[in-house]
């Protein structure tokens, strides 16, 4: 029985993220939360990388840590969030969730057969067809998957623009500019010249002046 | 010698955990989006580890497709969370209830 590296590493990175994923969902605090779920992406990327997925690990590291996690911790700190009535029901409801939770992972467990699927694995797919593994993802996605490929470009531009208007907020009574009437403004505008006649002085007989 | 079943094993308690999340924070929206993007992520574990065992780049392709929407998605739920905070001040699922439905 020799040394088997990817296979401890891969109970190492496990064990990270299954505990980080208990500690997401029991933390109080929803930042603790949020930081947590990052150690969850983060060793799961780890365990990507050990099933040969390099573009997808980094990806998810780039993505969900670099992006979403930031997204959410800003919301998260940004809320003035009461926690105390967040917090009723946890220990009531603790029993009924695990009781699912473990029901479920004992059916999955049957389900997957842990026992027959001892499948080893096969030579990697993407080093055998003589490319990287960015290369082989590539090709079928440009390939065979190029329309949904546009479908989920569209589908990121539609979220982006559909979360702006969702929090923009437009004040009233409040005195702000308005850069777009400033630059159109002309100079007959600003100045207004009036024609009238010029002043005479009164004449009110006691002076001359 | 790391064999399917051990990914899918992974995968599974995952799910599970996200599953056990939603029932005991049922308060909290921040912590419901939360699990919803766990179980995500044990889905994506699955369709990477069959892409692998399988030897077919589908698997790896549906994972980016369902990275992509997921990004979308919670974007959207942030926006629409910040919206509620600002006119509800909660974000109490127990008290969101204005549909009563």
């Amino acid at each position: 029985m020799t040394f088997d590296l990817p296979l401890w590493s891969f109970y190492v990175f496990g064990a990270v993220t299954v505990l980080a994923a208990v500690g997401v969902i029991t933390v109080k605090n929803p930042v603790h939360a949020a930081l947590f779920l990052v150690l969850t992406f983060f060793s799961t990327a780890c365990v990507w990388l050990l099933a040969d997925a390099e573009f997808l690990a980094i990806a998810l590291v780039l993505v969900y840590v670099g992006a979403v996690m930031v997204l959410f911790l800003f919301v998260v700190m940004m809320l003035d969030i009461d926690l105390v009535p967040l917090r009723e029901g946890f220990v009531r409801a603790m029993p009924l969730g695990l009781l699912v939770a473990i029901v479920m992972l004992v059916e999955m467990l049957t389900l997957i057969g842990v026992r027959t699927m001892q499948m080893p694995a096969p030579a990697d797919p993407a080093l055998a067809a003589g490319m990287s593994n960015t290369t082989w993802l590539a090709t079928a996605l440009f390939s065979q998957f190029l329309l949904p490929f546009e479908v989920a470009a569209l589908i990121l531009t539609v979220a982006i623009i559909a979360a702006i208007p969702l929090t923009l907020r437009r004040r009233t009574g409040v005195k702000s500019q308005d850069p777009a009437r400033q630059v159109a403004v002309t100079a007959r505008e600003r100045v207004r010249v009036v024609k009238m006649a010029s002043e005479k002085p009164v004449d009110t007989g006691a002076t001359t002046r | 010698m790391i064999t399917l079943a051990h990914f899918l094993t992974l995968g599974a308690i995952l799910f599970c955990i996200a599953i056990a999340g939603i029932f005991i924070n049922r308060k909290n929206v921040i912590v419901l989006l939360m699990a919803i993007e766990l179980m995500l992520l044990a889905v994506n574990t699955n369709f990477v580890a069959f892409s692998r065992y399988l030897g077919d780049p589908q698997g790896q392709v549906f994972v980016f497709f369902i990275l992509t929407v997921a990004a979308a998605e919670s974007a959207i739920g942030l926006a629409i969370l910040v919206v509620l905070f600002r006119n509800r001040a909660t974000i109490n699922v127990a008290e969101i209830d204005s549909l009563k439905g």
